[in-house]
Order: C-alpha cells, then sequence, then structure tokens
C-alpha cells in the first residue's frame, strides 16, 4: 500500500504538470454544468411561424344556419408558437426562405366558406397552406410534427365548438327552451314537454283516440331517451379515443434531474475511463512499467492505484459539477450521502473499464481513440429507451449496455439526485460485479504489458 | 551473478538456448552479438522481469538493478521527483538522503529541478542507471546503456560505469558496438541466435577470430568478429 501511495502523488504530480490536462478536467464539468443548467432553466424556445390569416374578418363558421361562437384559433396557434404576421403570401414565402421563421401557416379567405360547406349537400375540403424550407431532414422533421398537431390542435377546437352546438340544439329538442333565428326568438317545447303534454290530454280523449296518442307519448319519450344518449356521443367524437396513461413500469425521474444524472454520468465516464487508462498505458510508454513491478509495486497494486486516482479525481470533478448545477436547479443536498455512494461505485467501475482499455491498448494515443470509441457510443446507446427501436435491437442494447458500467452508473446517480427515483441496490450492485470483472480483464492484460 | 543452462522460448523460437556464464563482484561483463543474438532476453531473464523455461539464474548475495535500454523514468516529473519517487518505493528510511547520494553520483545536483524530458539523452541515462542504482544493487544490469549517446556523452556514461565496478559492483551490460565491448568490458560474452559462442576476456576473442578467421584476423577488431561469427554458422 505504501507503494500505492506514492504512486497516486506521482500521478497527482504529473496531471498538474499537464496545465491544459487539468484546466480540461476542471473546465469540461463546468461548461457541462453550464450548458445543461441553462437548457433545462429556460426550457424549449416556441419555434418562429409565419402567420397569414386571409380570412375576412368577422367571417363566422355556421352549423345549421346559425354562426358558432369564435373559435379563436389564430389565438390558440400563437400560444404554441411565436406568431410573426405576415401581410401577403410574397412576404410568408421570403421569411421561409431566409430561415427568418420555421414555416409559414397560410389560413385562404375561403377556409371558413368551405367549413361551412361541411353541412351542405355539396361539401368542399377546408384547407390551410403550410409554406416550409426543408433545407435539412431533421428541420423538416421539425416543422412537419409541430405543424401536424398544431392543426390536430385546430381541428379538435373547431369540432368541439361544432359539438358543442349541436349538444345545445339537441338540448333544445328535448329539453325545449329559446332559439334565436334570424333576429328573432323563438320559443321551442321540447320533446319532454310534450310528453308531459300529451300525457296530461289523454285521459280526456275518447278511449278510441287513445291508443293513436299514446303511441306518440311513447315515441316523444323515446327519441327524448335517444337523444339524450346522442349528446354524450357528439362530445366524444371531437375527441374519440382519451388517454388513460397507466405507469407499469420504471420510476421515471423529472426530466431535470435526468437530465443532470447524464451530464454527471457523461462527465464522470470520460474523466474516469481516460484518466485511467491514459495513465497506465504511460507507465509502458515511459517504459517504468517492467522497473515498478520488479518488487516495488505488484501489477494489483498499480491497477489499484490508477482505478483509485480516476476514481478521486472523477468524484472531485463530478462534485464540481453537481455543485455547479445548484444555481440553475436545487438539488438535495441532504442526500449527499448517496452522491458520493454513487459516484464512488461508478467511478471503481468505469475506472476498472478504463484499466482494462488501458492495458489492451498500451499506448496512450490509441488510449484515448478507444476510450471515446467505447464510451460515446455506449453512452448514446444507454439512453435509447424502450419502444424507440425494435424489440429485438433494443434487447440487444440492453445486453451491450449491460456490459459497460455507464448505464448503472447512470441509473445510480439518478437514484442518489431522486428521491422518488428508482431504487439504488440494484445499479450498485451491478457496478460492483462489473467492477470485478474488469479488474480481472485488466490484470490478464497486463501480462502483455511485461514483454520487453 | 550466475546463470546456469538458460532456456527461453518465443512459441516454437527458442531465443536462448542453454546459456550459462558467471560473473564475479566488481566485473564488467559485455553482451554482444547480432541483432535477435538473445542480449535483450537474457539480460530481462538476470533481471527477473521473465521467467526461463529452463535452467536457474541467481546472484549470490544484493539486489540486482537493472537498467532498460530506454530510459524508464516519468519525462513530466523533475530529476528530484523521479529520484525521490524510486526512493520511497525502494523504502529507502531516508528517501531525501538517497536522493542527495543519486544526484552526486550522477553529477545532476545543479539540474535537479529540471523536468526530465528537457534533459539531453546522456543525462536522461545517468537519471535512468541512477534509478538502477537505488536498490544499492550488488549486480547491475545494462541493456545497451550507449544507444543514442554521443561520442561525448558516450565516454562520460562508461567513466561512471567504471567508477561502480571499481567500487565493487558486478557489471553486466549489452551492447552492439564490438569497440565499446572491447574497451569496457573485462569480459566477453558473445550470442549468436541463443547459442553463447564465447564467454572471456577480450584477448581471448581476438585469439578465437584469429584461429577461427584468420582470413579477417588482421582488419579491425569488428570485421574480423562478423568473420567469426560468419564461420561459425551465424
Amino acid at each position: 500500500m505504501r507503494g500505492v501511495r506514492w504512486l497516486l502523488l506521482k500521478d497527482l504530480q504529473i496531471l498538474r504538470r499537464s496545465p491544459l490536462q487539468a484546466v480540461l478536467l476542471v473546465a469540461y464539468p463546468i461548461l457541462i454544468a453550464v450548458l445543461v443548467g441553462f437548457a433545462i432553466s429556460r426550457g424549449p424556445e416556441d419555434p418562429r411561424v409565419a402567420f397569414l390569416n386571409e380570412v375576412p374578418p368577422n367571417t363566422r363558421i355556421d352549423v345549421g344556419g346559425a354562426e358558432l361562437p369564435k373559435a379563436n384559433v389564430k389565438e390558440r396557434i400563437c400560444k404554441r408558437v411565436e406568431c410573426v404576421f405576415v401581410s401577403d403570401r410574397a412576404e410568408a414565402e421570403e421569411k421561409v426562405e431566409s430561415g427568418d421563421v420555421l414555416a409559414a401557416l397560410i389560413l385562404p379567405a375561403d377556409l371558413v366558406n368551405k367549413i361551412n360547406s361541411l353541412s351542405t349537400l355539396t361539401p368542399g375540403v377546408p384547407e390551410v397552406e403550410v409554406l416550409v424550407n426543408e433545407e435539412n431532414a431533421v428541420k423538416a422533421e421539425l416543422v412537419d410534427d409541430r405543424i401536424t398537431s398544431l392543426l390536430a390542435q385546430a381541428n379538435l377546437t373547431i369540432a368541439r365548438r361544432i359539438g358543442a352546438e349541436g349538444g345545445r340544439y339537441l338540448g333544445l329538442l328535448v329539453d325545449g327552451g329559446q332559439f334565436s333565428v334570424l333576429g328573432e326568438t323563438v320559443q321551442i317545447l321540447g320533446l319532454r314537454t310534450t310528453a308531459r303534454i300529451l300525457e296530461g290530454v289523454t285521459p280526456a280523449l275518447p278511449p278510441n283516440l287513445r291508443p293513436a296518442l299514446e303511441e306518440v307519448t311513447e315515441f316523444a319519450a323515446q327519441a327524448r331517451d335517444n337523444l339524450d344518449v346522442a349528446k354524450p356521443l357528439i362530445d366524444r367524437l371531437a375527441q374519440p379515443i382519451a388517454v388513460d396513461k397507466v405507469v407499469v413500469g420504471g420510476a421515471s425521474p423529472p426530466l431535470e434531474i435526468f437530465a443532470i444524472a447524464v451530464a454527471a454520468t457523461l462527465t464522470l465516464a470520460f474523466v474516469v475511463v481516460l484518466l485511467v487508462a491514459g495513465s497506465l498505458a504511460l507507465e509502458r510508454e515511459e517504459n517504468a512499467f517492467p522497473r515498478l513491478t520488479r518488487g516495488l509495486v505488484s501489477p494489483g497494486g498499480l491497477l489499484g492505484e490508477k482505478v483509485l486516482l480516476g476514481v478521486a479525481v472523477g468524484l472531485a470533478v463530478t462534485l464540481l459539477m453537481l455543485l455547479g448545477m445548484q444555481f440553475f436547479v436545487p438539488l438535495e443536498l441532504g442526500r449527499i450521502g448517496l452522491w458520493l455512494v454513487a459516484i464512488l461505485f461508478s467511478g471503481a467501475a468505469l475506472g476498472a473499464a478504463g484499466a482494462a482499455l488501458g492495458a489492451a491498448a498500451r499506448e496512450v494515443r490509441a488510449v484515448s481513440l478507444l476510450a471515446f470509441m467505447v464510451t460515446l457510443p455506449i453512452a448514446f446507446l444507454s439512453l435509447v429507451p424502450s419502444g424507440a427501436v425494435s424489440p429485438v435491437v433494443f434487447d440487444a442494447i440492453r445486453y451491450l449496455t449491460a456490459l459497460f458500467p455507464f448505464k448503472p452508473a447512470l441509473q445510480a446517480i439518478t437514484a442518489a439526485l431522486d428521491e422518488a427515483g428508482p431504487g439504488i441496490g440494484g445499479p450498485l450492485l451491478h457496478l460492483a460485479l462489473l467492477c470485478a470483472a474488469y479488474a480481472l480483464i485488466a490484470r490478464l492484460a497486463l501480462r502483455r504489458f511485461a514483454a520487453v | 551473478m550466475e546463470a546456469t543452462g538458460v532456456v527461453k522460448r518465443f512459441g516454437s523460437r527458442e531465443a536462448l538456448r542453454g546459456v550459462s556464464f558467471k560473473a564475479d563482484p566488481g566485473e564488467q561483463v559485455a553482451v554482444i552479438g547480432p541483432n535477435g543474438a538473445g542480449k535483450t532476453t537474457l539480460l530481462s531473464i538476470l533481471a527477473g522481469i521473465s521467467k526461463p523455461d529452463e535452467g536457474k539464474v541467481g546472484a549470490a548475495n544484493g539486489e540486482i538493478g537493472w537498467v532498460p535500454q530506454q530510459a524508464a523514468l516519468y519525462r513530466r516529473l523533475t530529476v528530484e521527483e523521479n529520484l525521490l519517487l524510486f526512493a520511497r518505493l525502494e523504502g529507502h528510511e531516508d528517501p531525501r538522503g538517497s536522493v542527495e547520494e543519486m544526484l552526486e553520483l550522477t553529477g545532476l545536483r545543479d539540474r535537479r529541478g529540471e523536468i526530465v524530458a528537457r534533459l539531453s539523452g546522456g543525462n536522461q541515462q545517468r537519471i535512468n542507471i541512477a534509478i538502477g542504482l537505488l536498490s544499492r544493487p550488488a549486480v547491475l544490469l545494462l541493456d545497451e546503456p550507449s544507444v543514442g549517446l554521443d561520442p561525448r556523452q558516450r565516454s562520460r556514461l562508461w567513466e561512471f560505469v567504471s567508477a561502480l565496478a571499481d567500487r565493487g559492483t558486478t557489471v553486466i551490460f549489452s551492447t552492439h558496438d564490438i569497440q565499446e565491448a572491447e574497451r569496457y568490458g573485462g569480459r566477453l560474452l558473445v550470442l549468436a541466435d541463443g547459442e553463447a559462442l564465447f564467454d572471456g576476456p577480450p584477448d581471448e576473442l581476438r585469439e578465437a577470430v584469429r584461429r577461427e578467421a584468420p582470413e579477417a584476423a588482421d582488419r579491425d577488431f569488428e570485421t574480423a568478429f562478423v568473420a567469426y561469427l560468419h564461420h561459425r554458422g551465424h
């Protein structure tokens, strides 16, 4: 153990002698913390959409000869995007082409007339026009999604209005009331009142006429009852399928906590894997390994020292990052004990993986490249949620990511940060097993190190 | 230091074929031979870095100091930090005292605070040797210590090594340079294809060359040596 102490001191001296490396180790987590902090504290900005409303003012949607109340479609759309009002189509096109706006939404002058034609014998097809500049696939996808979502919202709003009006008319038919048409107020009797009146006059009629009247009364009652059922049906037409979300697995943490956990795990993974793998490979590049292992320190001791170095630096850097995040999102400092446990276990497993990489690659440059080539894709794959890819591919990803400490480290750090999150025991056990396995691989790979 | 019947195989290839030799205290033994003769393999086995497949190696008493061909030290640390690290790893009771002693021995006291990477190859090699001496070894093994050094640096190096031998340290070194081996090696061990062809003082090797390759006897020692190897089938 005495040797390990002096080697650790030596590695820290070397780290201090490499100002660029040391600055990167401190600057990198601060940069990540600031970027993630800004991203999660400001929230996504609304996309800018040019909006051209050519529908003449005071044009209202008409159902069965009666105008609907204003649907306020423009206000609803402009709540979800930043509307840039334009005066004509040319201006809309210019703004889309220049990239000033993501897309342009044009409501043509005949839009309301075509909507109104839906309740006639010659229905038209109401259309809105969307101008987009599909300069790249991602942007095109984003615009499609946004516009589809906006129009679905608009359709839903209009359908609900129509449904509500239809329901109101049905209510008049069933229960009676007043109805305005062409400036005149008309009193509607209603089926319920009609049935009551008929039931009242039936005893006064001659017996031979009663059966016919009773049939009419029966029909009024049936119509009333069926129209009562039709009202909720009309309501449901606007949104026939409702969403009932039931969480059956995976205690999902709040998005900002998950983002912080991802940033912390990425930082820890890169710092620890690169540092451990690099410093182990450096022992060979400096030709010091054979000299050290000639009785000064055992190969196992050397590996332990490297993992310790990675854990110590990784712990400091990750804690610094998490404390930096405090400026953006308040974290529960009372759980700092769990943070430490999660970071220590994660650091040890990532350090052991780094040692295995360092022992296998043996050269610092090759090791740095290998560390990036392994860590980055594994980190991305670890973030793929189930359902995003086919079950077979997801299973393959699950098994692959289970072989590297990134995913269990992310789970452990998420659990440490979030009280309502998943348990920490499973990920810690997973990390302990991976630490032992990678340490064994590193120890075996070190045999090749000794070759002179 | 004694080696008896040392055999080392790498797969089907025999790098050393039953090499035996002995070196006494204060002796300077040069291990010479062409590339692939087994010089570095023999030294690494003597140093305990790799194990022989057959045969025995042992030193009568004391530590074995090993100085690899390429300087085994940390180039981003200073001269003093390197020496202090290895003195501590050796478990010296007074590591700083040992560092002062080595700085005196190597003549690098004035450059103790310099980063090793900025030193010349010769000075790096002196620190490399000094680290090998920190264990106060009875036997010092040097693997091609003068490679890459200019003549002045080489001269200072051998002056330094000879002084160690004068104080009783057994020095075993490998080299490609026949003149260097003849000049600084009290005894020569000639290896070719893993086989020990000759073990004796330089004068006896000249005699053997004269006997086995008489056509090259009057030429320079290196040419005569090559002719000798050729006559021995290498």
